[in-house]
This record gives C-alpha cells, sequence and structure tokens, in this order.
C-alpha cells in the first residue's frame, strides 16, 4: 500500500470538511469582522441531528440513501434556524459595543449550545450507523472509499456553488458590498440586517453538511466534537486569509493535507533511532530494531494549531487575505 | 499603603471588622464541616485566578480563552518538583517563584508572535493552546515519563513551613488547625499581596497605558506607547499569577492530572472576571466568590428537587453549572455589559455607542 497516496486522499477527505467549516467563519469575519465561535456547536448540531434522524429511521425499511437524505435535510434547516436565532439574539444588539462584548458572547453562546446538546444526546459518543454499504475502490496502491469520495465531491459542488452565489448573484454582490463597507452599502439601499443575517444562515447550512460528513467519515458524533472542528476550521480560515472564500477553501485543503501527512510521519521522523549516528548517543536503546518515538500520532491536534501560530507569525494576512492588524 | 491613609474613621472600623470575620471564617466553617472549609479555599484559589486573568482581560482588554494552562503549567512544575516522581523535594517557596516564571515564559511565548494582531486572533490562539498544553500532558509519558500521561501524578508534598506541615493538624492555644485551615490563612496572605499589587498595578503608568490601550489602541500607539510591548506584559504578568495560583493548587490537592485543566475552567474564570466586573478588582472577587458556589448551590438545590420530582437525577448538576456559566457570560455582555459592580471608567467605556 502507497501511504504516501493514501495519507493525500485522508488529507483531502477531512481537508474539504475543514474547507466547508472554514467557509463559515470566513463570511460571518468578512461582514461584520466576528470570530463566530458558535460556529463550531452549529456544525456539532448538525450531526447530531442527522443522527438522530438516521437511527430512527433506520430499521423502518427507506432506503438507505433516502435515509440519509432525510437526516441531511433535518439538519440543515435545524442548523440555519440556530445560525440566525445566534445572530439575531446574541450577535446583533452587540454590533456597536466595544469588540470584547460579541467574543465574550460568542464563547459563552457555545458554551451553551454545547452543554445543550449534551443535556439532549447524552455524553457518550454516538456510533453513526452503517447503513449504506461503503466500498473501497483502489488506486495506485491506495485505497479510497465511497464515503470520502462522496465528501471530497460534494464538498466541492458546494463550494463550487457558494463562489457562484457570491461572485454571480444580486445577493452576492450585496453580501460583497457590506463586507466591503456596511455604511456605505446601506446608503446603497442594501438591507445589511438582512444580509449579515443571510450569512449566518448560510454559514449554518454548509456546517449542517460538514457536520454530517464529518459524523459519516469518523463513524461518530459527541457533543465536544465542535470544538476541535471548529478551532481547525478557524486555523484554516485564518491560512487562507480571513474573510476571503477562496482563502478558506484553499485553507481548508491545505491544513486537511498537512494534517494527513504530518501525522503520517511524525512517527517516523521523531523516532531518534532512525537519526544519523544514532548508534553512537542512543546506544542500546536502539538495539535489534527498536524505536524511541518521542512524538506518536496522538499528536495529531497540534498540527492544526502549530499552523496557525506559523501563519500569524509569517504571513498574519494568510496566503490569499489582507492586513489583520488593528483597524482605526 | 497609601490606601489606609486616605481612608475615612468609619471606612478603617469597616475593613477591621472584614478582617476579623476573614480570620475567624475557617473556624466558623470547620464546625459545620471541614469540606467546607476546603470548598472555601478552593473559592479564594479561584478568586486569584480570577484576579490573574483581570489583569489581562480587565486591565488590557485582551481576551485569553486558555487561561486554565498557565495554571496547569503551575501545577505541573509544582507536581514535578515536589513528588517522588521524579524524587524531588524541593520547598514550596522555591518552586513557586520557578512556577510563575515557567508560565511567564510560555506566557511570553504564546502572545509575542499573536499580540501585535487584532485581539480576536489571541483569543482563539490562547484557546490552542489550552488544549495544546493539556494535549501534552496527556501525552508525553512515553518514551520519557515525564507527565504520567492521563493517569495524573499523585502523593505531591503538602507545604512545609519550619516544623509546621500543612497536611496534618496542630493545635496552637487550644485550637485546631486542620491543613485546609493553614492553607486558608496561606492563601489569604497570598491574595492580600496580589490585590495590594493589582491596587498599585491598576494606579501605576503601566495600568493607566493598559487602559489607554483598551479603550483606543490606535490612540495609544499615537501618544508613543509601545503597544505590544505594555500588552505583552500584562499576559506575560496575568499568566505568572496563574502559574502561582497552580503551584498551590498542586499542594493542596497532592494531586494532578490533565482532567483538572480543561476548557470549561477556562471559561468558569472569564465567567467570574465578566459578571463581576471587568477591571473593577472588587467587581472580580465579588463574582469569583458568588460563581464559586454556584455548584455547591447546584448540589443542595437541584439534586434533592430532582430526586422528589422524578426519582432520579434527570440533569446533572455539572452541566446545569456550564448552562450557568454560558448564560452568565451572554446575558452580562447583554445588559450590564461592565459587570456586576462596574468600574466607573469601564462602565463609561462598554455602555458608550449603545443607543
Amino acid at each position: 500500500m502507497d501511504i504516501l497516496l493514501q495519507q493525500i486522499i485522508n488529507g483531502l477527505t477531512t481537508g474539504s470538511v475543514y474547507a466547508v467549516v472554514a467557509l463559515g467563519y470566513t463570511m460571518v469575519y468578512g461582514v461584520i469582522q466576528l470570530i463566530n465561535f458558535a460556529h463550531g456547536e452549529v456544525v456539532m448540531i448538525g450531526a447530531m441531528v442527522a443522527f438522530s434522524i438516521i437511527t430512527s429511521l433506520a430499521g423502518s425499511g427507506m432506503p438507505p440513501l433516502a435515509i440519509v437524505l432525510a437526516g441531511v435535510m433535518a439538519a440543515i434547516p435545524a442548523c440555519m434556524a440556530i445560525g440566525y436565532l445566534l445572530e439575531r439574539a446574541a450577535y446583533r444588539p452587540l454590533r456597536h459595543a466595544p469588540r470584547l462584548a460579541p467574543l465574550i458572547t460568542a464563547i459563552g453562546m457555545s458554551i451553551i449550545l454545547q452543554h445543550a446538546a449534551l443535556l439532549i444526546w447524552g455524553r457518550n459518543p454516538l456510533a453513526f450507523p452503517q447503513i449504506i454499504e461503503n466500498p473501497s475502490f483502489s488506486i495506485g496502491g491506495a485505497a479510497i472509499s465511497a464515503v470520502q469520495i462522496t465528501i471530497i465531491l460534494l464538498s466541492f459542488t458546494m463550494m463550487a456553488g457558494l463562489s457562484w452565489f457570491v461572485y454571480r448573484t444580486r445577493f452576492g454582490i450585496a453580501i460583497r458590498a457590506t463586507a466591503e463597507n456596511v455604511h456605505v452599502a446601506s446608503l446603497m439601499g442594501i438591507n445589511a440586517n438582512r444580509v449579515i443575517a443571510a450569512t449566518f444562515v448560510i454559514g449554518a447550512a454548509l456546517g449542517a453538511v460538514a457536520g454530517v460528513m464529518y459524523g459519516s467519515y469518523y463513524g461518530i458524533a459527541h457533543y465536544t466534537m465542535g470544538f476541535t472542528l471548529g478551532l481547525k476550521a478557524f486555523s484554516a480560515a485564518v491560512l487562507g486569509g480571513i474573510g476571503n472564500i477562496a482563502g478558506a477553501m484553499l485553507g481548508g485543503l491545505l491544513l486537511g493535507l498537512v494534517e494527513a501527512l504530518g501525522t503520517g510521519y511524525i512517527g517516523d521522523f521523531s523516532d531518534l533511532c532512525r537519526w544519523p549516528g544514532a548508534e553512537s548517543w542512543m546506544g542500546e536503546r536502539c538495539a535489534d530494531g527498536a524505536n524511541f518515538v518521542l512524538f506518536g500520532s496522538n499528536y495529531q491536534d497540534v498540527f492544526a494549531f502549530l499552523m496557525l501560530i506559523l501563519v500569524l507569525v509569517f504571513r498574519p494576512s494568510g496566503l490569499l487575505g489582507e492586513r489583520v492588524s488593528e483597524r482605526a | 499603603m497609601g490606601m489606609l491613609k486616605d481612608m475615612s474613621h468609619r471606612e478603617k472600623f469597616g475593613l477591621a471588622l472584614i478582617a476579623i470575620a476573614l480570620i475567624a471564617l475557617p473556624f466558623v466553617l470547620a464546625s459545620a464541616g471541614t469540606a467546607w472549609v476546603r470548598i472555601m479555599n478552593f473559592a479564594v484559589l479561584f478568586v486569584l485566578l480570577s484576579l490573574g486573568l483581570n489583569i489581562v482581560v480587565g486591565f488590557a482588554g485582551l481576551l485569553d480563552l486558555g487561561y486554565v494552562a498557565f495554571y496547569a503549567v503551575g501545577a505541573y512544575v509544582y507536581a514535578l518538583l515536589a513528588s517522588p516522581h521524579f524524587g524531588l523535594h524541593l520547598p514550596f517557596w522555591v518552586i513557586l517563584p520557578i512556577g510563575a516564571a515557567v508560565a511567564c515564559i510560555a506566557g511570553v511565548i504564546l502572545g509575542a508572535p499573536t499580540l501585535r494582531l487584532r485581539g480576536d486572533y489571541l483569543a482563539i490562539v490562547t484557546l490552542g493552546f489550552g488544549e495544546i498544553v493539556r494535549i501534552f500532558m496527556n501525552n508525553l509519558s512515553n518514551p520519557v515519563n515525564i507527565t504520567n500521561g492521563p493517569k495524573g501524578i499523585n502523593r505531591i508534598d503538602s507545604f512545609q513551613v519550619g516544623p509546621i506541615n500543612f497536611a496534618g493538624s496542630d493545635t496552637i492555644a487550644g485550637l485546631v488547625f486542620s491543613g485546609p485551615i493553614k492553607y486558608y490563612y496561606f492563601l489569604m496572605l497570598v491574595l492580600l499581596a496580589v490585590i495590594v499589587i493589582n491596587r498599585r498595578l491598576q494606579d501605576s503608568r503601566i495600568g493607566r497605558a493598559w487602559v489607554a490601550i483598551r479603550e483606543d489602541e490606535v490612540a495609544a500607539k499615537a501618544t508613543g506607547l509601545n503597544t505590544r510591548n505594555i500588552k505583552l506584559l500584562a499576559f506575560a504578568m496575568g499568566a505568572s499569577f496563574g502559574g502561582i495560583a497552580g503551584g498551590m493548587f498542586a499542594a493542596m490537592q497532592t494531586f494532578v492530572s490533565p482532567e483538572s485543566f480543561v476548557l470549561n475552567e477556562s471559561i468558569m474564570i472569564l465567567a467570574m472576571v465578566v459578571l463581576g466586573g471587568m477591571g473593577n478588582i472588587w467587581g472580580v472577587i465579588a463574582g469569583a466568590v458568588l460563581l464559586s458556589f454556584v455548584p455547591e448551590l447546584l448540589r443542595y438545590t437541584v439534586e434533592p428537587v430532582q430526586m422528589a420530582l422524578f426519582g432520579k437525577l434527570l440533569v446533572d448538576p455539572e452541566v446545569l453549572r456550564m448552562l450557568v456559566f454560558g448564560l452568565a457570560l451572554v446575558l452580562t455582555m447583554r445588559f450590564r455589559p461592565a459587570g456586576l459592580w462596574p468600574e466607573t471608567r469601564h462602565r463609561r467605556e462598554m455602555n458608550e455607542d449603545r443607543a
């Protein structure tokens, strides 16, 4: 089996999910310069709702594909509603408050959503039922599963759809105008409140699908899953240049690849016994092909964060973004 | 202390009454059970943590969501230097400064790249940092066992001052000083020192610079302040306070594990600062005490009520506790953005621009 190609395939899969979640962060940020901390939790609730629908329909005799579709179709409006409520009840009243206020509200909403999910779905990880067969195909010595293909294709379709929407429709122009300057956009007859609410709702809808994809890829949904996923997707958005839609897609895919390759190879790279001249200073400990691995694959979640720090140090505007220092 | 000179006789009298009450408090609590003294001690520990975070969030206006990481660093430094794990048993007055220094260095390393950017980045980077520290605590047990992984480190030394060990009881002049009571007095001394330092900082050039940055960073920069270094100072100072509190936590518990340093703890400390009133020392203290007793309150109300109504526990008090903290953050920002006991200047600032 070709490990490099395999890691690239896995990285593209998780990367597409990160990209779709990152779009939610970046759109909201682009329009009102707010990090919507609760976005990760919206994604988690998408996965949870889909889980409930899928498990309750699993024995009903409906065709499996229809069941999964029903799960997704239930998750999308649920998340859209939460996204709208978040904007309306928590962020809109604070739009002109000092910037610390909406940030603190966002973190509070995130905690509330997380623990509400804990109350509804319980503390234990929920296993997504395997109702559709998931055959694997082999390409060039690596395996790619049907779920992986679906996730990658679906993500790219959604990204293309969003790009079309933002760059080719009247409402897309309104979004971009609001992102450029809220006041001037309002003077041009754009209903800024509607545009801002729309970015939350669109981001949440994408997040719902991302949540279902993430859940079915790992086979598990858990009330804390939104936290790490959100952190990674945010890192992806920063990597691509926050506020920039193409950047979020690029950042997500890159982050997925870096994470998969990093996790795949960190064990080999940090194995002191494989370092040149190891025999002289490691001595006995490396005898008979023994290993001395400093960092194993359990450090997977560290990569996104390291990447975030590196980007902030060397290119804070991200790959495709504009400057991010304090605005006057 | 300049504070005392400015006070009227009545204020001095009130202060003396509070001091006497605080000195007598542990014995009153002990009569209801030593557990209550422990609960009080943890409340004081959270007051210390809140005052540390208040420097970062309240004074300088920087949102630090991974504050518990510095607390963890302090706790693990103490655990590693005073337990059988490495066979080291340094005295606490050596370790606490080391813990503060290590936490401070961690703060500088984390703050330096992020503090020249917008405030939101600091929030998310500190959030990530908190997770990373936890991942390392969980995994640095292999191939060299440093942190002992998820099992944590136990049999940590208690404080020892001369012949007095904080683990056991001593009877002095007919009064029984149990371990928790001794820690209580030690915590109170530290708290007094921290309050004095905070007051002095607030009225100093640095304190005014923090406020200037919090209110308008661009204007502060224009007046010639080196905003990045001053922000870094706030961040590092908050981190070292966290480190000291962590050391005391390790000694009081005699056990540390990564479980104690999860994100929810950071949120809890943040909620204390925000609810009490960012930037106002007395408000923060009140907020910390208030929220510290929420778990106890829930335990004695929600649990029996549920048992009486449903015959079983439907909603875990732990979950309710986090919901309370989340709501505290959201509702405070919405209806009383400067906190329950706001600082005068901050109240003006947090209320401006609002219709």
